[in-house]
């Protein structure tokens, strides 16, 4: 094994189709027209010495040492910031070039210190390299002069000099070794979009500055490491490759946090991971990463991993560490037990959307063919299960309909319920830059509809043409005002409907949408949105050009989550922004893997594919291949299982990477039906918040630690790459494997792609999905199969997958969570940059110095009533429960709406969430709660009573308290 | 005008300046201008609010702001007097004629004498060649500066 090498182009390639030949050093080159001579000299073979050039940012011509000769023209241009032209004749390396750089590296080296063989980045240099590269021998100004290396020259202090900015907890600032090249500032406002760097000062007092001169941690930093990445000395550096040294062999895999599905270099030091490194070639992040998959992997090797399977008879019981064996028999004879005594239908299973396709699909294998009944579900149930049945109504498959390039193409965007710079962070900087424009390009205009004004609304070179802050829960409303105006307006695509779409279907949608009372101006009274707001967005969306939605759980969670993922499609439809780059209807999916669990059959309902249970051909395919009698009625749903427990139908559980007591809705009720379970089973890497109510705890692995596939928002089929070996002795696909055969199952596969196979045999969508041609391709976009044998970036080109578009009518009804005098503030939920969901993972990392704890965002207004002051402790009560935690005073939300995190196991945002949820899927209704707010000095009774029956129940025998 | 004044006060009258030209093109040269003008320095609190009335960052601010010398993060003297450093007023005496004034003033660049009635600053060429060495007190140039010619910038700082 060795590095995965990338090569640098030093700058962007060109787009343009016309394609240009010219001649460098003797060799003759043909490229698109608009690329630089660096690099088509780069794609000739031919490398030219550069310092301030890097592809991932567009050129710069700072640094003088790419000059090249052209023949018939004076001088010695860059090379970097001049384009070809057609006949050109380039040398690369004359006499005069060889003088002129190496005069140049003379000047950098003078300025900068020598202690090479204990630097950090020595062996990762392009400054070493480059001194290497013009056979530098000799500094004829010496290394004494005027500089910022020393703090003290000849024992004065050293104006010039600047300590080491350590404040960052994963990368340091060591401004004694910057060469001013501007590459971290560029890839800060270029790649990230957040321009947190700058250099000050103009000469010898040049230095890259976070903020106003500020720390790292200070500024306006997020840590997405672009910088770290773009430097080309040891000026910024991973605090990883300080304490460990450069790696020596890496693997391409996946980053296991947000549905973006970011590619990484994982990059190796034997069975250490030294530093992941975005990936350029990855089709989803193009290179570009955020500060979780960067550098949050601390978690994986974490003290509070737990490594050996346990077993107790009662939750109140001390854990016993046991063998595998011991726990897979002892399993396999409770549920077998359970199901002798109360019936084949007492147990189940939740599959999860943080493991790998293949690990999914074995668990709903292991409880449709071994449990014999269809209780499994997944996380998606509380996320994105409305957007799987809305866009199947609407399209016929429940999936994104683009990829992540074609954001570069659209015109208007829609963010609708979705935070992407905190909670998509990658897919946030490629919108950003699409929303700046870029040379001759306007940028495209933003929509976006959030009670809370996201940082989209307004951030630095971005601003959102229209905001509509409506009040929670009123999203169908305001997307049926949207269509209004549409229809009534005459705005509406009507070719594209004819063709597409069924035509007395939209008569229909579009009788019922112009109807008076869903005008903006009647609905303004309920949502709150100013009608000329709606007017403004629907004219723009329908008028601007390429228009494309972008929505997340702010869409989902509510209890018309469904019907709003059908006003979402109507609206695409109506405007015939369907079926090309640029357009489109795409759920921004939460978890690195939802999509991918729930095109494995995690669904009680469906079999992988999304095809239903009671289909008899369907059921007929996995039958044979499995050689069982599967189940053709539904099995139970998350909420069902845990009423069914309640009531003592209910008995077992096996839970693959999912934290229900945290993340799912009205933590009294799931807590009551976990404790109601003879056997709940978790299969984790932390003793997390459900495993309080375990009774036998599989230890699981990492990402890093197995092979697999994981499938991103824009159904992309990415490589997971084991880097080392399973702490816990087996990868999670192990462990399921072998307790099926415990469970007397006859499941031999050897390795993961064998799992694929079968997925594929059995899934038409999967057809042609196989590690080997995953291998080949880097990546493939789901239906992959003889009719798409490369994928489909884009779904619906010629057609719906349904036939024809249904347009399905959608009227507003009110959630049943309202607010009163008891509970006047209605309380959403959100997301954070550096915290991850419930924080398992990133609590386990350096990352808590950003949000150390979730905070209550109100109004001044709400917070000035109530006597509250910013920072004050705060108790927030609902029907469900209270919990307290700080509030956090800002005007982003509105009067009357009250936010905060879920990122904190001792907040328990959840204690507050009612079991309200969406009519179709029973997706949670999380982001409405009425509430009341007022002063508190700390914790609740609650939250006591929850920490010590934490404490107590993750003590294990013969060890100090397991720490969380 | 070189008045220290409050926070609120700075926040306010900045904003207004802001306002009123934000709509130039290109406008925080002239803002950072107007802003000096009214406060004899660039306070460092001015530069977010900036920021946020132009849709910038803090830093991109901050790096305008100090890439021009200036620009001042302080308030200056009563009296402002720079001295060209520049080649043709090298070449004509000005390092004497610095030294002379360092003298008189008993002060080093860049600092303000303690009664606070003038800073010494030094600047890169005045376009003055001709008439080197070139001074400028509070924005108006002198030229081939002698010792006559510096009694009379001394009495006139010294009023």
């Amino acid at each position: 094994m060795s590095l995965v090498h990338e090569i640098d182009y030093g700058t962007p390639a060109s787009r343009s189709q016309a394609q240009v030949s010219l001649t460098i050093d003797g060799r003759t080159i043909t490229v698109p027209e608009g690329t630089s001579i660096m690099r088509a000299s780069m794609e000739a073979g031919i490398q030219v010495p550069k310092l301030c050039a890097t592809d991932m940012v567009d050129a710069f011509g700072s640094c003088r040492l790419c000059l090249v000769e052209i023949e018939g023209r004076n001088g010695t241009p860059a090379s970097c910031t001049t384009p070809v032209m057609p006949g050109m004749v380039v040398h690369t390396q004359t006499g005069r070039l060889k003088d002129i750089r190496r005069g140049v590296m003379e000047l950098y080296i003078s300025d900068h210190p020598l202690d090479c063989l204990t630097c950090a980045a020595n062996g990762d240099c392009e400054l070493q390299d480059m001194a290497g590269a013009v056979g530098l021998r000799d500094v004829r100004y010496g290394y004494e002069g005027d500089n910022h290396v020393k703090a003290r020259n000849d024992g004065a202090i050293n104006a010039k000099w600047m300590p080491k900015d350590e404040s960052n907890p994963y990368f340091t600032y060591d401004p004694s070794k910057c060469i001013v090249c501007s590459r971290c500032v560029r890839a800060c406002e270029e790649v990230q979009g957040t321009f947190a760097l700058t250099i000050e000062g103009r000469g010898f007092e040049s230095r890259v500055s976070p903020g106003m001169h500020e720390h790292f941690l200070d500024s306006e930093c997020v840590s997405c490491g672009a910088c770290v990445q773009a430097c080309p000395t040891a000026t910024l550096t991973e605090k990883s490759v300080i304490a460990i040294g450069q790696p020596e062999h890496s693997a391409v895999t996946t980053c296991a946090y947000c549905g973006v599905g970011c590619s990484f270099k994982a990059e190796m030091r034997g069975e250490e991971l030294v530093r992941m490194v975005p990936w350029k070639d990855g089709q989803a992040n193009r290179g570009h990463s955020c500060v979780k998959g960067r550098f949050a992997y601390g978690y994986a090797t974490h003290k509070d991993r737990i490594l050996n399977p346990m077993i107790r008879e009662n939750i109140s019981d001390l854990w016993r560490e046991v063998t595998w064996e011991e726990a897979f028999a002892h399993v396999a004879s409770e549920f077998r037990r359970i199901q002798y005594q109360y019936g084949r239908e007492s147990i189940g299973g939740i599959t999860s959307s943080r493991c790998t396709n293949e690990e999914t699909f074995l668990v709903q294998k292991l409880i449709r063919a071994g449990f014999g009944n269809n209780n499994v579900d997944t996380c998606a149930r509380v996320c994105h299960s409305p957007t799987g049945y809305g866009l199947g109504q609407a399209f016929g498959t429940s999936a994104g309909t683009q990829n992540f390039d074609s954001v570069e193409q659209s015109d208007v965007v829609i963010v609708i319920g979705a935070n992407p710079t905190d909670g998509h962070p990658v897919f946030g900087s490629r919108l950003k830059k699409r929303l700046r424009g870029s040379p001759g390009k306007e940028g495209a205009k933003l929509i976006v509809i959030d009670p809370r004004r996201i940082d989209l609304v307004k951030t630095p070179h971005v601003e959102a043409a229209y905001h509509l802050p409506l009040q929670p829960g009123t999203n169908v409303a305001v997307m049926t005002a949207l269509a209004h105006v549409i229809v009534t307006e005459g705005l509406f695509a009507e070719q594209f409907i004819r063709e597409r779409c069924d035509w007395s279907e939209f008569e229909d949608w579009a009788a019922f949408v112009a109807e008076e009372q869903h005008s903006p101006e009647t609905t303004e009274k309920f949502t709150g949105v100013p009608a000329e707001l709606v007017r403004g967005a629907a004219r723009l969306y329908a008028t601007g050009g390429n228009g494309a939605i972008y929505y997340g759980l702010g869409v989902t969670e509510h209890s018309q989550g469904s019907t709003t993922v059908m006003a979402i499609a109507n609206l695409a439809m109506a405007t015939g922004n369907i079926g090309r780059p640029g357009v489109g209807v795409n759920p921004l999916r939460g978890q690195n893997n939802v999509q991918g669990s729930c095109d494995m059959g995690s669904f009680p309902h469906e079999l992988p594919g999304y095809r239903h249970i009671s289909d008899d051909a369907t059921r007929d395919t996995f039958e044979k291949l499995w050689g069982v009698t599967l189940n053709n009625e539904p099995g139970l749903r998350i909420p069902n299982m845990l009423d069914a427990a309640v009531e003592g139908t209910f008995k077992g559980i096996y839970i693959q990477g999912e934290d229900i007591l945290q993340s799912d809705p009205d933590t009294k009720h799931v807590s009551a039906g976990l404790a109601a379970m003879e056997c709940v089973v978790v299969h984790d890497l932390f003793l997390n918040e459900t495993a309080n109510y375990a009774h036998v705890f599989l230890p699981g692995s990492t990402f890093l630690e197995k092979d697999g596939t994981f499938t991103n928002a824009e159904r992309r089929i990415n490589r997971v790459r084991e880097v080392m070996s399973p702490k816990n002795g087996y990868a999670d696909w192990e462990v399921t494997q072998k307790l099926a055969q415990s469970m007397g199952l006859n499941w031999n596969y050897a390795h993961p792609s064998q799992i694929m196979d079968e997925i594929a045999a059995s899934t038409p969508s999967f057809a042609g999905v196989s590690y080997d041609y995953l291998e080949t391709m880097g990546s493939v976009q789901w239906p992959c199969n003889e009719k798409f044998p490369v994928g489909s970036p884009i779904m619906h080109v010629d057609g719906f997958v349904r036939g024809k578009g249904k347009f399905i009518r959608t009227e507003y009804v009110a959630t049943d969570e309202r607010t009163g005098p008891r509970f006047p503030l209605l309380l959403t939920t959100g997301r954070i940059l550096s915290q991850y969901n419930v924080g398992a993972q990133t609590r386990r990392t350096e990352n808590a110095a950003w949000h150390a704890e979730d905070r209550l965002e109100i109004h001044p207004h709400d917070a000035e009533q109530r006597g509250i002051k910013d920072g004050d402790w705060i108790k927030l009560a609902s029907r469900s429960g209270d919990t307290s935690l700080r509030a956090l005073i800002t005007d982003r939300v509105a009067p009357g709406v009250v936010y905060t995190t879920f990122h904190h196991p001792d907040t328990q945002a959840n204690v507050i969430t009612t079991d309200f949820s969406d009519w179709a899927t029973n997706c949670p209704e999380y982001k409405v709660t009425a509430v009341q707010v007022s002063p508190s000095n700390g914790p609740t009774e609650w939250q006591e009573d929850y920490s010590e029956l934490s404490r107590q129940s993750r003590r294990i025998a013969g060890k100090l308290e397991a720490a969380e | 005008m070189n008045i220290r004044v409050s926070a609120s006060d700075v926040a306010e009258r900045t904003l207004g300046i802001i306002r009123d030209l934000k709509h130039l093109e290109g406008p925080m040269l002239p803002i950072l201008h107007a802003i000096q003008a009214e406060f004899g320095y660039v306070p460092e609190e001015v530069k977010p609010l900036i920021a946020s009335e132009l849709n910038l960052s803090r830093a991109e601010v901050h790096g305008v702001v100090t890439f021009y010398h200036e620009f001042r993060d302080h308030p200056a003297g009563r009296h402002v007097l720079k001295l060209c450093r520049a080649e043709a007023c090298q070449a004509m005496g000005s390092d004497r004629l610095a030294d002379r004034v360092r003298q008189l003033l008993g002060i080093d660049f860049h600092q303000t004498t303690l009664d606070r009635a003038v800073t010494l600053e030094p600047v890169f060429c005045l376009g003055l060649c001709a008439c080197a060495p070139a001074a400028m007190l509070d924005g108006e140039v002198y030229g081939r500066v002698d010792e006559h010619c510096l009694s009379e910038i001394m009495a006139e700082v010294r009023q």
